[in-house]
């Protein structure tokens, strides 16, 4: 899949779908890459997260690269996102033309050595990531038994909505459980969203949702009295410390409600393993790669075009909107956001494993 | 809510909002994409929506939002033509049309099956917006009333529908649903993730198979081929009979039925992640328990297609609710479409509840009310369109087929981007063949198949949730279970079930089939039962720990075990004339075919092996130009042009979809320029 012919294919729709809109681009022959299009491959389904991520930062990347190339989303959904991986990862051209976007779940069977998994993060280049936090729950009567420890909890019987123990709801089942709380997760939920619903209907008695997510849907229903905050996960500082998050300054974060609960404790094996896992799955949990072996001088290119991005007056705005809180990293931040999320001690892997199969029963063989 | 002082006032703005030049043409616009898109199987509102996503971002809100609404709006109307004219599910929304308007596009009655079909969408989503209007005020609380029990008795509800279209024998159709149940669980178990009948060395299979593939396969697929064996036009005598004015007095004829059936499509459209996939069967199975004479349904019951084509256009009306005020898609094309509303304007909209606030109400209002008036200008252009599309019913069909064939391998390959797709479609279409020779219910199957995952997860989900509540408490477990909502829909089912049995005998979903000899339909009888027994054996394999991946399978797999038992004792008792011994090869009836199946089979096989070899392009050319030479009996040059055209046609769609086509081995060692690659 390659050849002159796919980017003139391309820029002819573009150019033909801009004359319907009525829309005009001038393209700029003199820079490097322009009339060519920017393939950005999302493993997911055109329904899910990231490809609001990548659709929202599609038509701005395009504006900001020289040339003003056309950059589309193109989805590859399957096997838990691990297909796209593993196409990406068979990926030769290097020439700015081809573009991924992984997400925790994409990160995840990677950390956990899942057999579907053929790709190594370390082969692909970064030139962006952008990070969430998650906020999680409980509704008003269970709330007034929290008193920023979890002691008074302990008792409770709580169900949860989860869309699998493998995947980004990892962190908060292990956060729960290592506040000591009986917490059964029913599994199958298609989405984050099918599991807050669930908590609407009374069905579930705990759930978290991912920063943007809580600010559109679950503020309201805080205000209605209907749901009390509980924790976040935190947030990362530049010295790789869990801190309160930017976005919810007022809501402790789970390594302070985990202090002050008798039995949790924030040092040792568990704890380790929850830290590299929220940290794969929520700092970084979206990346923009360009595949092995691309040259430096593209992925500059890329990376001042998402600089760019990021750079203009109203992307604070634009983004906040549209997006969520996000913090964004580009260049050489993405790069060490990278490595913050695959660079798992195999300890806190073998412990998840294996915590895994005594709890679920799941194994990935 | 105050009526008077916010929704009027609302419902005002709204229609100040579409009611102008600017947000009308985009809203004409977006229903001609639809349009474009829609009439292709396979292709629905999420292949269109993708096509105009890059040209969303910053749009003012009113026109962005007509020009999505269009498109979404009119997908349920335009695959109707495909489900009528072909026999070809275009999408889940219309798979019950294909019972009653393939058959009456076979007796030359296409315009007039299309004409009442379109009126009755018309009519629905004219009657699912009117409704909307109110019901989305009082929505909240009855969303959220429906709970995993509730979900679970509506899916229920929906399986019961197989006892209407079970046939002629009763346990057949109930195998015929578990098998379909089956099909739908294989890959990983979306509890526990385990893999049933499905192996980590084959990736494929542990995604399961897509709807778009097994609704292909099994019903275009053996239509298809059966059509081509007969080497006729679709219409008998390639006559044109009744015309597009008679389906409109038809529709008229059924206009309290029209409003029954659009209602049901609203409310089960309400439910999040649920709706689509039922409406049409309960539609369809309650216009045949409301039908005096139920003798033609399956043979060209005019009431068959206004049923379900009135409740698929309001099913999209009532999956705005759950779309809207709650931010959860009611389907695909609606999830892409929550991504696309907070591209619009300056990105202050954002789906959720305050959308009902007085701030928002009007915009929900436009959105609720272009679907509305996208139907309008849907159905008028598909109305206009329609005597001229049901012309192709009079084409001799195997210069059709072929291009056929290279439409759905098309759209089957969209559905996961591999090889594999058109394998599985292969597949599936064999069994769709073997389905309906010998009178297996294909309805019943596919029924089995969409409700299956929900009919696991829900029973599942409702099981755990149940099992913490009744440790609160009998009372409590009992109240959660059993819920007025829950009760109702048990009472309906029962009665449902009763009637549906009573005159399952009497409705020949797919038309009467004769019997032959025996050893035939018992052949395929045990092959199934050896279906049923090793999935029973694969499930049982898994985990104890992961009992929730098990034992949906397993229980299906045991019911339809005693299913084949019972009915191989029977065939062992009756004689060869039984009705349950229906071979469709026996009954050569007024058009024998002309062409054996395998060869005909061959044909596609044919064209599926070459694609593997030299990529989806290479195969067509070389496929198109010997069909039409040696089967349809072209000289070269003729076969040359058509050979062309199609490719160009094809070329041009993948083009203005940005789509990929099948590789093959060739590829695999030589990079080669598109649309070769």
């Amino acid at each position: 899949m390659s050849g002159v012919s796919k980017h003139l294919r391309h820029a002819a729709v573009g150019a033909a779908a801009l004359a319907a809109f009525g829309i005009g681009a001038a393209a700029n022959a003199e820079t490097n890459l322009a009339g060519k299009t920017v393939q950005w491959t999302i493993p997911f389904s055109e329904t899910g997260g990231s490809a609001k991520w990548a659709n929202f930062f599609a038509p701005l990347l395009g504006e900001a690269l020289p040339g003003s190339p056309k950059v589309v989303v193109r989805f590859m959904p399957g096997a838990g996102s691990t297909k796209g991986a593993n196409w990406f990862q068979k990926q030769k051209n290097g020439d700015g033309t081809v573009m991924f976007g992984s997400s925790g779940s994409t990160q995840f069977p990677y950390l956990l050595g899942d057999p579907r998994v053929r790709y190594e993060y370390k082969d692909w280049k970064p030139v962006m990531a952008t990070g969430t936090g998650g906020v999680a729950y409980l509704p008003p009567a269970l709330g007034k038994k929290f008193d920023g420890s979890a002691n008074k909890l302990k008792g409770e019987k709580f169900i949860y909505g989860s869309q699998g123990a493998t995947r980004l709801d990892l962190v908060p089942i292990l956060a729960w459980k290592m506040l000591g709380l009986s917490v059964e997760p029913v599994f199958g939920i298609k989405s984050r969203g099918a599991g807050r619903l669930m908590f609407e209907r009374g069905e579930a008695n705990i759930d978290y949702q991912t920063s943007s997510a809580y600010l559109k849907s679950v503020v309201p229903l805080v205000k209605d009295g209907k749901a009390v905050p509980m924790m976040t996960w935190g947030s990362l500082d530049s010295a790789g410390k869990i801190v309160r998050d930017p976005t919810f300054p007022d809501i402790p974060t789970f390594k302070e409600v985990c202090e002050k609960t008798d039995g949790c404790k924030t040092s040792g094996e568990q704890w380790d393993a929850w830290r590299a896992f929220f940290i794969a799955g929520f700092p970084v949990q979206k990346i923009a790669f360009l595949p092995k072996g691309t040259s430096q001088e593209v992925i500059d290119t890329l990376t001042a075009g998402f600089a760019k991005v990021k750079g203009r007056a109203d992307f604070e705005k634009i983004s906040a909107k549209r997006l969520g809180k996000y913090p964004m990293f580009v260049g050489k931040d993405a790069q060490a956001a990278l490595a913050r999320a695959t660079s798992v001690p195999d300890s806190a892997k073998a412990f998840v494993k294996k915590w895994l199969k005594a709890d679920y029963g799941v194994e990935l063989k | 809510m105050d009526i008077l002082g916010t929704v009027l006032p609302a419902l005002g703005d709204a229609f100040g909002l579409i009611l102008q030049p600017g947000v009308l043409m985009f809203l004409a616009l977006g229903v001609v994409m639809g349009l474009a898109v829609g009439v292709f199987p396979g292709l629905g509102g999420i292949a269109g929506l993708s096509l105009v996503l890059p040209f969303i971002f910053g749009m003012d809100t009113v026109s962005g939002l007509a020009l999505m609404v269009g498109m979404v709006a009119v997908v349920p109307t335009s695959d109707t033509f495909a489900s009528v004219l072909m026999g070809i599910p275009g999408s889940s929304a219309s798979q019950a049309t294909v019972l009653d308007g393939f058959p009456l596009a076979q007796k030359g009655e296409a315009a007039r099956a299309l004409a009442a079909a379109f009126a009755s969408s018309l009519f629905g989503g004219l009657v699912g917006a009117l409704f909307l209007t109110f019901f989305i005020l009082v929505a909240r609380p009855i969303v959220l009333a429906f709970g995993l029990p509730e979900m679970l008795m509506i899916t229920i509800f929906g399986l019961s529908m197989v006892a209407v279209l079970a046939g002629r024998v009763p346990l057949k159709g109930l195998a015929a649903a578990g098998l379909g149940l089956l099909v739908g669980t294989i890959g990983e178990a979306d509890a526990g993730g385990s893999l049933r009948m499905a192996t980590y060395d084959i990736a494929y299979l542990t995604d399961g198979l897509k709807l778009v593939i097994v609704g292909l396969g099994i019903f275009a697929v053996p239509e298809i081929v059966t059509l081509l064996r007969q080497d006729r036009s679709i219409a008998k005598g390639a006559a044109l009979g009744a015309g597009w004015f008679d389906g409109v007095k038809d529709w008229w004829r059924n206009k309290m039925l029209s409003v029954r059936c659009a209602v049901i499509g609203v409310i089960v459209g309400v439910i999040p992640g649920l709706g689509g996939s039922v409406v049409d069967w309960i539609a369809y199975g309650h216009t045949v328990q409301t039908t005096r004479d139920k003798s033609n349904f399956g043979s060209g019951e005019i009431r068959g297609i206004i049923g379900p084509e009135s409740s698929n256009n309001a099913k999209e009306g009532g999956g705005l609710v759950p779309t809207l005020i709650f931010g959860i898609p009611g389907s695909g094309s609606m999830a892409v479409f929550i991504g696309a509303v907070a591209l619009l304007g300056s990105g202050d909209l954002e789906v959720g509840p305050q959308m009902l606030s007085a701030n928002y109400l009007d915009i929900t209002y436009s959105i609720v009310w272009l679907l509305a008036l996208a139907n309008v200008v849907g159905t008028a252009l598909c109305i206009g369109l329609s005597p001229t599309i049901a012309k192709l019913t009079t084409i001799r069909f195997t210069l059709l087929a072929p291009f056929l064939f290279m439409l759905i391998s098309f759209a089957a390959f969209q559905s996961g981007q591999n090889l594999a797709d058109l394998v599985a479609l292969f597949s599936i279409g064999l069994l769709g063949i073997f389905l309906r020779r010998f009178d297996w219910s294909r309805p019943a199957f596919l029924i089995g198949f969409v409700l299956s995952n929900p009919a696991e997860t829900f029973a599942n989900q409702a099981y755990q949730v149940a099992a913490s509540k009744f440790r609160d408490g009998m009372a409590s477990g009992m109240e959660y279970l059993f819920g007025p909502i829950v009760i109702v829909l048990i009472v309906i089912t029962a009665i449902s079930i009763y009637f549906g049995i009573r005159q399952a005998k009497v409705i020949m979903a797919e038309g009467e089939v004769k019997s032959g000899g025996k050893l035939a339909p018992v052949i395929f009888m045990v092959l199934v039962g050896i279906y049923f027994v090793a999935s029973f054996y694969n499930a049982s394999l898994i985990s104890d720990r992961l009992i929730t991946d098990k034992i949906f399978p397993m229980f299906v797999a045991s019911v339809g075990m005693i299913c084949v038992a019972i009915m191989l004792v029977t065939m062992a008792r009756r004689p060869a004339t039984d009705t349950i011994f229906a071979d469709r090869e026996s009954d050569v009836g007024e058009s024998p075919p002309v062409h054996g199946l395998w060869p005909t089979l061959a044909w596609f096989g044919f064209l599926l092996i070459l694609t593997s070899l030299a990529g989806f392009i290479l195969a067509l050319l070389v496929f198109l130009l010997t069909f039409m030479r040696f089967r349809a009996g072209l000289n070269w040059s003729k076969a040359g042009i058509y050979t062309v055209c199609s490719i160009a046609f094809m070329m041009f769609m993948a083009w203005v979809l940005n789509r990929e086509f099948p590789p093959g081995l060739l590829q695999h060692f030589l990079e080669l320029p598109w649309p070769l690659t």
